[in-house]
């Protein structure tokens, strides 16, 4: 055999190991792939931790409808009418175990407050205690709720916000709720798919960021225009309007959006949190767009925020942004941002990003690294939430991804027609005439939730089917709260037009924990805001109490840390929004704390 | 302004080399549409495709010829990927870029490549990495204006190289297609036109559908192969193929240059026939 023979065969053999090279990794990863245990007891002992659906065994039988729109876009009514599945928890009465909320989204549904009675058991009492009743004919339906003390009168208020009109509950402290929607100052018709509470100026009143989604002219139900889809799949500017409303200290708001620099640009923002992100003493705003680049807001010293999105790095690849939530993820004492987003096999790989503080990363100036990728948590599908939590009191913040859009009939599928129309030109996109009948077509549907484990050694590993929780319904929303008092962190997930799923949390008794259910006094009582740093040896872990979180969701108010085997921490610091701070040596582990806020500190 | 001044324009206010026109056109057109609305994912995945294409397309011609080659046909291979490929890793950049170059020098009939190198690039890429990457087709900004700019730019060049009539060939009958479909499916016209007017056309039907080493020569064949692939894709089309006109390249493409040369050889064929006839007589 000649020489140039042999380099012919060697090229072709190259072509080919290329063409050969993602099959091969692929099959690398599954010789990898740990065989699952058999029992739960054994899962435990492998992952620390295992999910029992219970939903029914203890009482929760909610079933989430999705709302009928106008004629006019009936042919895509599934797909627009996708959003309203949501769960918030707080402790409702104030018992020491957390209740939860549902959201429903047909004109005629109820919501549900489910109380918990403390033995295990949940009972429906929204109806009798008044917050049941709001997706009336004519008000818009229910997006989603969150809970705040907004009085500070030591009872959780409910704002629940739609498509249509925004509802504010005032707990009563007897077991009802006083209605004051129309007293309260909040805007008369947005359709708002986020709502966080956040003490911007930190003056000890709980203020409330609402999040537009389609434009507040948009009536669902009594449609003048079809033009309401997004301009652009990536830059569309169309959004609906953002507000955020000061609390006056008297139950009523005023709208400060403009002045405080909110008002620049309309995205269509689908989730917010917020938290000190730069160590400034002042709550700053975190916001996941869809059709575009998401927001970072810095608040100067509670007057204005200053977009930083650019500046910090993660406001400059457009995605669909769907969910943010905030956590320690690296145990450095700083923050990281986790945004879920569309990775569709074969036709859109955006990816889920998880923004790291670099190492050039200040209080001055902030600077997040997308380090999804490198951490492997990066491949989700059609990610509605993402929420970091520590699954199984490693210490280590876990991922629960809820993903799922539209599950219709099986084997079909509308990402081709949806392709077709959203690569046009925005005259095409926007007009929902232009959009091909959905005729009961699945579109990324059936897609299964993702629960991946951090192995505290710079890499997460999908579980979900070895842990439970590996649900495929269009999940929406996750709350986690610690349900049973166990000291393990329960989920609640929210499904789209589907039954609400509770799943109780088996940890490994190996594992120690530690919470902290914080009131504030010269702070907002909630303590929403207050940042919680748990010091052991040269590491440190760092939670912030938060008013919302996620993709429409609420978490337990306490902040909870897994702490492996660990037998004693040094010490906890708490930052008050009010800037007192409070340091408490060597607690107590295996216990949950209530931590008042020093008077006078 | 004539054709004649136009050229005489480029050819007189700023010299480009031949070799040269392809990359400084693709380069310029990705540098406005990245500055006017930031197409790239990142420079560094756009870098990787560069890297890869040049260094697969410089280790192979030096291993086949023994000799070193002009990069810029890798270049603008490179640049091709990273605009087309969309996905969170890197690899598949890498892959994409490795991919174009090597099937120039593995796909060969009668000493001339096949397929489009991206082309081919990209339909592997959807068949062997969908679960890691996708290409580009809903992803880019919608502005009217960038949009027009970069038809303009892009008609004109191909004016230049005497490619025009394949663009248009192809636009004409994408139209006549896309309301068949609609008259079939039911969907509205718009819906079925509206792909048209996006990104992933603007890449397919002005470089890559017209790239001179895989195009036939007559005006004529061009035209049929243009008014092929557009049918062909009609039909892919109509079984919901996302990535339709890629698909249609792929297939259509080196049929009709197989094709060409038969034609070619037979016309050969003849004359050697009638040469051979005539010195007997």
């Amino acid at each position: 055999m000649n020489k140039q023979r042999i380099i012919q065969i060697a090229v072709i053999l190259f072509f080919i190991s290329l063409l050969l090279a993602p099959a091969a990794l692929k099959q690398l990863e599954s010789w990898r792939a740990e065989e699952i245990p058999d029992n739960s007891d054994e899962i435990v002992e492998r992952y620390g931790f295992y999910l029992d659906e219970v939903s029914e065994e203890i009482g929760v039988t909610f079933k989430h409808v999705r709302p009928e729109l106008d004629s006019k876009i009936e042919h895509i009514n599934d797909q627009i009418a996708s959003l309203g599945a949501s769960v918030s928890v707080a402790d409702v009465d104030n018992n020491g175990y957390p209740d939860f909320y549902l959201t429903n989204s047909e004109y005629g549904t109820a919501n549900a407050l489910y109380i918990n009675q403390g033995d295990g058991t949940f009972v429906d009492q929204a109806a009798e205690m008044g917050v049941a009743d709001v997706n009336r004919e004519g008000t818009g339906v229910s997006m989603g709720s969150v809970w705040g003390d907004i009085n500070n009168d030591g009872f959780e208020d409910l704002v629940v916000y739609k498509w249509g009109r925004q509802e504010l509950f005032l707990n009563d402290s007897a077991g009802q709720f006083t209605r004051i929607t129309e007293t309260a100052g909040l805007p008369d018709w947005m359709n708002a798919n986020t709502a966080v509470w956040l003490d911007y100026d930190n003056d000890g009143n709980l203020d409330l960021f609402l999040g537009g989604y389609y434009h507040e002219d948009i009536d669902f139900w009594n449609l003048t225009t079809t033009r309401i889809m997004p301009d652009s799949y990536e830059y569309a500017t169309n959004g609906g309007r953002n507000y955020l409303l000061k609390n006056n200290g008297d139950n009523t708001f005023t709208d400060v959006t403009e002045e405080t620099g909110l008002l620049e640009i309309r995205m269509w923002t689908l989730a917010s949190s917020s938290a000190d992100l730069n160590g400034s003493g002042y709550s700053d705003l975190v916001l996941a767009n869809d059709y575009g680049v998401d927001e970072l807001y810095i608040n100067q010293n509670g007057e204005r925020f200053i977009n930083a999105g650019e500046s910090a790095g993660i406001g400059f690849i457009p995605k669909s942004g769907m969910s943010v939530s905030l956590g320690d993820v690296m145990n450095q004492g700083q923050l990281s941002i986790y945004i879920t987003n569309i990775s569709e096999a074969g036709v859109l790989m955006q990816g889920n990003n998880l923004w790291v503080p670099s190492r050039r990363s200040s209080g001055d100036e902030l600077e997040f690294q997308n380090l999804a990728g490198n951490l492997g948590v990066e491949i989700g599908q059609w990610g509605y939430s993402g929420k970091l939590l520590d699954l199984n009191n490693d210490g280590n913040l876990d991922i629960y991804v809820a993903n799922g859009f539209v599950s219709d009939e099986p084997n079909t599928d509308y990402w081709y027609d949806y392709t077709k129309v959203v690569g046009g030109n925005r005259n095409v996109i926007i007009d929902a005439n232009n959009w091909p009948a959905m005729n009961g077509r699945t579109f990324s549907g059936y897609q299964s939730n993702k629960i991946w484990m951090n192995d505290g050694a710079g890499r997460f590993r999908e579980v979900s089917s070895a842990v439970g929780g590996a649900l495929d319904l269009d999940s929406r929303s996750i709350a986690a709260a610690d349900l049973d008092q166990n000291g393990s962190l329960d989920l609640i997930v929210a499904n789209q037009n589907g039954p609400v799923k509770v799943y109780q949390n088996r940890v490994s008794d190996a594992n120690n924990w530690i919470s902290f259910k914080l009131e504030g006094t010269a702070s907002n009582r909630s303590a929403i805001g207050a940042t919680v740093r748990l010091i052991w040896d040269d590491m440190q872990n760092i939670k912030e109490v938060s008013g919302g979180d996620a993709f429409s969701s609420q978490s337990q108010r306490a902040v909870h840390f897994g702490l492996e085997e660990k037998q004693s921490i040094d010490r906890v610091e708490i930052r008050w929004p009010s800037g007192a701070v409070q340091t408490i040596e060597n607690p107590e582990i295996n216990t949950k704390h209530r931590i008042t806020e020093p008077q006078g500190a | 302004m004539s054709k004649a001044a136009v050229t005489g324009f480029l050819n007189n206010g700023i010299t480009v080399p031949k070799q040269y026109f392809a990359p400084l056109l693709i380069t310029g057109i990705l540098l406005a549409a990245h500055i006017s609305f930031g197409i790239l994912d990142s420079y560094q995945k756009l870098l990787t495709a560069i890297i890869f294409a040049t260094a697969t397309e410089l280790v192979l011609h030096r291993a086949v010829t023994g000799k070193f080659r002009n990069l810029s046909s890798a270049y603008v291979s490179g640049i091709s990927a990273g605009i087309l490929v969309r996905s969170p890793l890197f690899w598949p950049f890498a892959l994409c870029a490795a991919i174009s170059i090597a099937s120039k020098y593995v796909l060969r009939y009668k000493g001339r490549h096949l397929f489009n190198p991206t082309n081919f690039g990209v339909v592997a890429i959807i068949f062997i990495a969908s679960d890691s990457a996708a290409v580009l087709s809903i992803q880019w900004g919608n502005n009217m204006w960038a949009m027009f700019v970069i038809w303009a730019v892009g008609l004109i060049s191909l004016w230049k190289i005497n490619r025009l009539n394949i663009t248009m060939t192809y636009i004409l009958s994408f139209v006549i297609f896309a309301w068949v479909r609609s008259f079939y499916t039911g969907d509205p016209f718009l819906a079925e036109v509206a792909p048209l007017t996006g990104p992933m056309y603007q890449l397919f039907a002005l470089f890559m559908m017209t790239d001179p080493k895989t195009t036939v020569k007559s005006r004529m064949g061009q035209n049929a192969v243009a008014f092929s692939i557009a049918l062909l894709e009609m039909f892919l089309r109509l079984n919901e193929a996302v990535y339709a006109p890629f698909y249609a390249l792929f297939i259509v493409g080196p049929i009709a240059l197989i094709i060409e040369d038969q034609i070619h050889q037979r016309k050969l064929n003849g004359q050697s026939k009638s040469e051979l006839a005539q010195s007997r007589v």
